[in-house]
C-alpha cells in the first residue's frame, strides 16, 4: 500500500530523527542538570521536559520546512524562539495568534475539527483541507517517533 | 480533475474551492492510518468519527511521548556512559 518513494522516505525521516534525537540525549548526558544551573535559559525545566522537547524539535527537523506544522514546532521550539522569549520576558506566541485568517469553512467538519486544530501544530490557521493532510503526515511522524523513543527505552532496560 | 462545483461557489475573499469529494478523499487516507478504525474494519465509518478518532490517537500519542520521555529520563540518570552507548548502537541496528 505504500509506495516504494513513500517507504524510502519514511526510512531516512525515522534515521535522521534517530541521530537527531540520540544526540541530543547524549548532550543531556553530559550536562547533569541541577535545578539551579538551568536559570540562564530563563526557566527551570526538568530532563523528562527537555528530552520530549527534544524529541518534538528533532521529528520537526528531520521532517525539515516542507511541511506546515512543522514549520510551526520549529518557530515555537526552535532556538531562535528560545532567545527571542528570553528577551521579550513574554510568550513569543501571543503575537502569533493575533494574526486574522480568514479560513474556509465547510459545513458539518466543524465541530471536530476545531478540536483538531488544536492538537496539530499550526492547525488553527489553515483551511480543512490543508488541516486534514497536515493531520495524515503528523501523525504517520508521531507513530515514528514513539516507536524510535520505545525502542530506545527497551535496549536501555536491558 | 473536474471542479465545477467549486468555481461555482467561489467568492471573494475566503475563497471556497474545497469539494466536498477532496474532503471524503482526505478522510478516507485519514482512517487507514488509524489503527482503532483500521483494525474494525467496518466500511461505513462517518467523517465525524474519523475526526473523533483521529483526536484521540493523537492525544495517546502525546500521552506516550510524555511517558517515554519520564522513563528515558530516569534511565539516563541510571545507566553509565558505557551501556548507554551499547544501548543507543543496539537500537540504531535493530531498527
Amino acid at each position: 500500500m505504500i509506495s516504494k518513494g513513500a517507504t524510502r522516505n519514511s526510512n531516512s525521516r525515522r534515521i535522521k530523527f534517530a541521530r537527531r534525537f540520540v544526540s541530543a540525549l547524549l548532550h543531556m548526558r553530559n550536562q547533569n542538570p541541577r535545578p539551579g544551573s538551568l536559570s540562564i535559559e530563563g526557566s527551570v525545566r526538568t530532563r523528562s521536559q527537555r528530552i520530549k522537547i527534544a524529541a518534538y524539535l528533532s521529528m520537526a527537523q528531520a521532517v525539515g520546512s516542507r511541511r506546515a506544522w512543522s514549520r510551526a514546532v520549529l518557530s515555537k521550539l526552535g532556538s531562535r524562539a528560545r532567545r527571542h522569549m528570553r528577551r521579550m520576558g513574554r510568550s513569543s506566541l501571543g503575537s502569533l495568534k493575533k494574526k486574522r485568517v480568514i479560513r474556509s469553512y465547510s459545513p458539518g467538519e466543524l465541530g471536530q475539527a476545531k478540536k483538531l486544530r488544536q492538537l496539530v501544530p499550526g492547525g488553527e490557521t489553515m483551511d480543512i483541507c490543508s488541516l486534514l493532510e497536515e493531520t495524515a503526515h503528523y501523525i504517520t511522524c508521531l507513530a515514528t517517533q514513539v516507536k524510535v523513543m520505545q525502542t530506545l527505552a527497551d535496549n536501555f532496560s536491558k | 480533475m473536474s471542479s465545477r462545483r467549486s468555481r461555482s461557489r467561489q467568492q471573494t475573499g475566503a475563497s471556497r474551492n474545497i469539494t466536498d469529494e477532496q474532503i471524503a478523499d482526505l478522510v478516507s487516507k485519514l482512517q487507514q492510518l488509524i489503527p482503532e478504525i483500521r483494525n474494525r474494519r467496518s466500511d461505513t465509518v462517518s467523517a465525524s468519527k474519523v475526526l473523533q478518532e483521529t483526536c484521540n490517537y493523537i492525544r495517546s500519542l502525546h500521552r506516550e511521548v510524555d511517558d517515554l520521555s519520564d522513563r528515558l529520563s530516569d534511565l539516563l540518570a541510571t545507566t553509565d556512559t558505557d551501556s548507554a552507548q551499547a544501548a543507543i548502537i543496539r537500537s540504531l541496528l535493530s531498527q
